[in-house]
């Protein structure tokens, strides 16, 4: 008898070699206390978080929390039902009303995570005999929508607008094409041509989603994402979010004006088939969206965050996965998973947590630490951040 | 020569751009198991084909190929159907 689970095998021997040379396991830790947006205890040591998606630092606002509480007291913990049942309350279309307008947009269709946001609208628009075209660095929840459904899946190297043109022009002019994006790619932090790539996607007919997670209120004019920013959010047919970044809760979302998009909320299987959010995340979701809204201060804080510590790390000699900074992202690129993971947990005996990202997560085989930045991170812990890194990085010998 | 054997030769030619381990190939070396390409080499190759015929190869044709022979078998048909 073959036991099913002897495909792990080369995982669990990674795992067993990389534990066995004496490092923490990075892919275990427990955050025991948290204290804000930007702080944790972490093995009884209190630690300056820099590798959440809490790029606005909405989870400890107080007007967030004061909603969540009240729609627990309201409404209770959970709904019990799925969205097409007995699952939307008065909170479901509340925070689908603020998606609206922060979007300026006719609809919007929230999911339980954004990981089915993904997931279901890839795999019900495009079905068979459609072609989905996208780049190869997307997400797994992107990657698992085309896997799902039963559409014919080209992808293209990334950024690469040459190789996306010359994929497009080749199907069949009269198919179905949907091209999926992302404004901001969360493994490098580097950003999509959007304005390019979307205009090349509308020669060819074919219709365009974007993924915005990592963008959604600070990057554009008014938090709307990339394409805002590249001025091409009025020709992208769907953008795809989330609120477990800059909203600071969990769930996923679809905003589009495309005039049949009701119909999704029928025939779309992850949003059908598993019980709607709580009425707690989506009260905090509808009250974080609104104040972001209103964020230009936070916005223009986070970015020089991100200013000063690309160009921190780039002084002390670290290997940075972009050029320029050009989102709240900033990768630090190790040399192997062995000397990363040293560096991981050095970093963490300094009291600083950063994201350990490896292959099959990661691009080209890298493995990066990743730092993400909060608005609420102050130029002082920014400054302290880099000293932790100087520390670590000499103690390891990366710098 | 059949546009077979043309596509072949062309397709082997590329191979032997990514093929770093000099493997001798025959239609049923495997570009998995005999090459031992990776996701990234797969699809570097894949783009270097598709360019060369002017032709789109999805993610779910290249599920069904394991080997030299039936890439060249689908690659002639998709020529064929241009």
């Amino acid at each position: 008898m073959s036991d099913l689970f002897s495909k792990f095998d080369p995982i669990i021997d990674i795992r067993a070699n990389l534990l066995a040379t004496g490092v923490t396991d990075p892919f275990s830790l427990v955050m025991e206390k948290v204290l804000s947006p930007t702080e944790a205890i972490c093995n009884g040591r209190e630690t300056i978080l820099l590798g959440t998606y809490n790029y606005m630092g909405m989870t400890f606002d107080a007007d967030v929390i004061a909603a969540g509480k009240q729609a627990l007291d309201d409404f209770g913990s959970g709904t019990t039902g799925s969205r097409v049942l007995n699952g939307t309350y008065a909170g479901h279309r509340a925070v689908e009303d603020a998606l609206r307008q922060f979007y300026d947009c006719q609809h919007a269709m929230v999911f339980s995570t954004g990981y089915q946001a993904n997931l279901g609208i890839i795999s019900t628009i495009a079905g068979k005999g459609d072609y989905i075209i996208l780049d190869i660095d997307s997400h797994a929840s992107i990657w698992d929508g085309c896997a799902m459904g039963k559409a014919e899946t080209v992808p293209f190297k990334h950024n690469d607008i040459e190789a996306m043109d010359k994929r497009l022009g080749r199907l069949p002019a009269d198919a179905g094409k949907l091209v999926v994006l992302e404004g901001v790619y969360s493994m490098l932090g580097d950003i999509a041509p959007l304005k390019e790539m979307v205009a090349v996607a509308k020669k060819h007919g074919a219709m365009v989603l974007v993924d915005e997670a990592h963008s959604m209120g600070f990057i554009g004019e008014h938090g709307r994402g990339v394409a805002e920013a590249a001025g091409v959010i009025d020709d992208v047919d769907f953008i795809i979010g989330t609120f477990s970044k800059s909203v600071g809760t969990v769930g996923g979302f679809c905003v589009s004006n495309h005039p049949k998009f009701e119909v999704l909320r029928l025939v779309c299987r992850p949003y059908v088939f598993t019980a709607s959010l709580p009425p707690s995340v989506v009260a905090t979701a509808a009250t974080s969206i609104r104040k972001l809204m209103h964020g230009s201060n936070k916005r223009a804080h986070l970015w020089e965050n991100s200013k000063r510590l690309h160009a921190g790390l780039r002084e002390l000699g670290f290997q940075l996965g972009t050029e320029t900074p050009q989102s709240a992202i900033i990768a630090v690129i190790m040399p192997d998973l062995e000397p990363g993971a040293m560096m991981w947990e050095a970093l963490l005996q300094e009291g600083l947590y950063v994201n350990l990202a490896r292959p099959p997560a990661t691009p080209a085989g890298m493995t990066l630490l990743r730092c993400s930045l909060c608005a609420e991170h102050s130029s002082e812990q920014v400054e302290e951040i880099l000293r932790r890194f100087e520390r670590a990085g000499k103690k390891v010998g990366i710098i | 020569m059949s546009d077979r054997a043309q596509i072949s030769a062309a397709i082997l030619g590329h191979i032997a751009d990514f093929n770093k381990k000099d493997i001798a190939l025959s239609d049923a070396t495997s570009f998995v198991a005999d090459l031992e390409w990776d996701s990234l080499t797969v699809m570097d190759f894949v783009a270097a084909v598709e360019d060369e015929f002017d032709i789109v190869i999805s993610m779910n044709m290249q599920a069904e190929i394991e080997n030299i022979g039936q890439l060249v078998d689908a690659v002639t048909t998709l020529v064929a159907a241009k």
